[in-house]
């Protein structure tokens, strides 16, 4: 199993926000992390990447515990993290953003190489290279923030609520990116509001309702599930 | 008025701005950075002074000569901070930590008068010394070399913190410090640096004016004041705003010492910085 999380238990300060949840993600695989706001979905990422500490519980990568990992090296271990509302450096150019995303030195070591991958993935970014991130549009920053994770060479991809205020037509763009970052054989857990739209893309799905787990299962089981349906209208 | 005694006021006023622009941006730096105050600043570049006095006093170096001593010196002091002290409050309300930095400038001020006394000491004879003429304006030697070493170092600071991976890693983490420590960027270790850097650069200024002003325990709390007009005025982080900033700094306090009175220099200096934040409140080049 790539990501195993087992039994988390995340809290800030006395506030616990994520009681007993256990997920994995298999090699390759797209599995997305539903719930209404404040369910604890980018808590769980945020404790997956280390920004935020495991309260009790495990997390695994390749069946070994990375919980008391610091931060900074955990994209050694092949897990990026694309930060909810993009998170770019915004005083530094679309080429600097994406060479920081190399910094652990396997993925340092073919830079160059991957650096022409996303361009290729990524047309737009090629026109915009010297220009700073945060003068980017809404949908360039998130390609950005993207490529930037896949500078990092990871096997596991975290993103965290990527359509959040697009246009229509980029969303689509997007959706063709994420097929390519599949079919490149990386495994994506992402967050999404939008049920349809998430099931359309995962393979399996979680449903967190007030940082406990609803219910999990393949996407197309979930789409019309009545579980889903009271977590999401409350009906 | 003559023509001569405004270009001798200019190039005063601009040889100090530029170590006024060194000291603020160390403290611009490290507020960038990890959003701290480092209220001993001034103190900072007091020991900086000291230790250069000590190199010339017990072993007979110049100032000069000394001076990558006295960088190194305080780059570890630097590092020694963040470790012992900063890391501590990084996330602890505002309060803990202004009594933090502020305690600690009390601590190395009262240290100073303890065992230095609060005597004023001054380096006789040292290598840059007099002032030379060109075309009917003086200017002081020691003044000049140390203008110019500054604007080095400044320099040298522009392009590690622009060009190199570990500068843009530094930028990075001053932008957003999740996002990057998300991409694998040691936060800790760049505050460190930054701590190293912003009193590697007050070192530089502290070394430099012990060739030509007396050294005592107080000696930076004027230099810190104007530091925090300099970093308010060319906007909390930015590096060439630092160095905006302290030319302009340098250049009121020297003009308006020539054309209106000596003892209304500081006046002008917060006069202008009063202006400024009315009017800018996030300073020339400021992104907050």
């Amino acid at each position: 199993m790539l990501l195993e999380v087992k039994d988390l238990e995340v809290a800030y300060g006395d506030f616990q926000v994520v009681w007993g949840v256990s997920l994995t993600v298999d090699e390759g695989e797209v599995v997305t992390l539903l719930g209404p706001n404040g369910s604890g979905k980018s808590t769980i990422l945020n404790t997956i990447s280390g920004l935020v500490p495991v309260l009790r519980g495990d997390i695994l990568v390749r069946g070994a515990s990375i919980a008391k990992r610091p931060t900074h090296h955990r994209t050694g271990l092949g897990i990026a993290h694309v930060l909810e509302r993009r998170r770019v450096y915004p005083y530094l150019t679309v080429r600097q953003n994406l060479l920081l995303g190399a910094w652990h030195a396997k993925a340092k070591a073919v830079r160059d190489e991957t650096l022409a991958q996303m361009v290729e993935m990524f047309p737009i970014l090629k026109d915009r290279t010297d220009q700073l991130a945060h003068t980017l549009s809404g949908g360039e920053q998130q390609m950005l923030a993207l490529a930037r994770g896949l500078m990092a060479k990871p096997q596991l991809l975290m993103v965290d609520e990527p359509f959040l205020g697009l246009a229509p037509q980029v969303v689509e763009q997007l959706k063709a990116v994420f097929a390519g970052i599949r079919d490149s054989g990386i495994a994506i857990l992402f967050i999404e509001q939008n049920v349809r739209l998430a099931l359309s893309m995962a393979d399996r799905g979680y449903v967190l309702e007030s940082g406990r787990l609803a219910i999990s299962g393949k996407a197309r089981g979930l789409m019309n599930h009545k579980t889903v349906r009271r977590v999401f209208l409350g009906g | 008025m003559s023509t001569d005694l405004l270009i001798q006021a200019i190039v005063s006023g601009l040889l100090m701005g530029l170590i006024y622009a060194l000291v603020a941006v160390g403290l611009s730096l490290i507020f960038g950075l990890m959003e701290i105050v480092n209220f001993a600043h001034g103190e900072f570049l007091m020991l900086s002074m000291f230790f250069s006095f000590w190199f010339w006093a017990l072993l007979g170096l110049d100032p000069l000569v000394s001076l990558p001593l006295v960088v190194a010196a305080l780059a570890v002091i630097g590092v020694a901070v963040h470790y012992g002290i900063i890391r501590h409050i990084l996330h602890a309300p505002m309060l803990a930590q202004i009594c933090a930095t502020f305690g600690l400038a009390l601590a190395i001020r009262s240290g100073a008068q303890l065992f230095w006394t609060p005597d004023f000491r001054s380096i006789t004879n040292p290598l840059s010394e007099g002032r030379i003429e060109i075309s009917g304006i003086f200017i002081g030697q020691p003044q000049l070399i140390a203008g110019l070493v500054c604007l080095a170092a400044f320099i040298v600071l522009w392009l590690f913190v622009s060009r190199t991976e570990t500068g843009l890693a530094l930028q990075a983490t001053a932008q957003d410090r999740d996002a990057a420590a998300i991409v694998g960027i040691p936060t800790d270790r760049m505050f460190a640096l930054g701590w190293a850097i912003g009193l590697g650069c007050v070192a530089v200024a502290g070394a430099m004016l012990s060739s030509f002003l007396f050294v005592f325990p107080d000696v930076g709390v004027n230099f810190a004041l104007l530091a925090f007009v300099a970093v308010a005025l060319g906007g909390f982080g930015s590096i060439m705003g630092s160095l905006y900033a302290g030319i302009a700094i340098g250049l009121v306090e020297s003009l308006g010492g020539v054309f209106i009175s000596p003892s209304y220099k500081s006046l002008i200096v917060f006069s202008l910085y009063f202006a400024v934040v009315l009017f800018r409140p996030k300073g020339i080049l400021g992104r907050y």
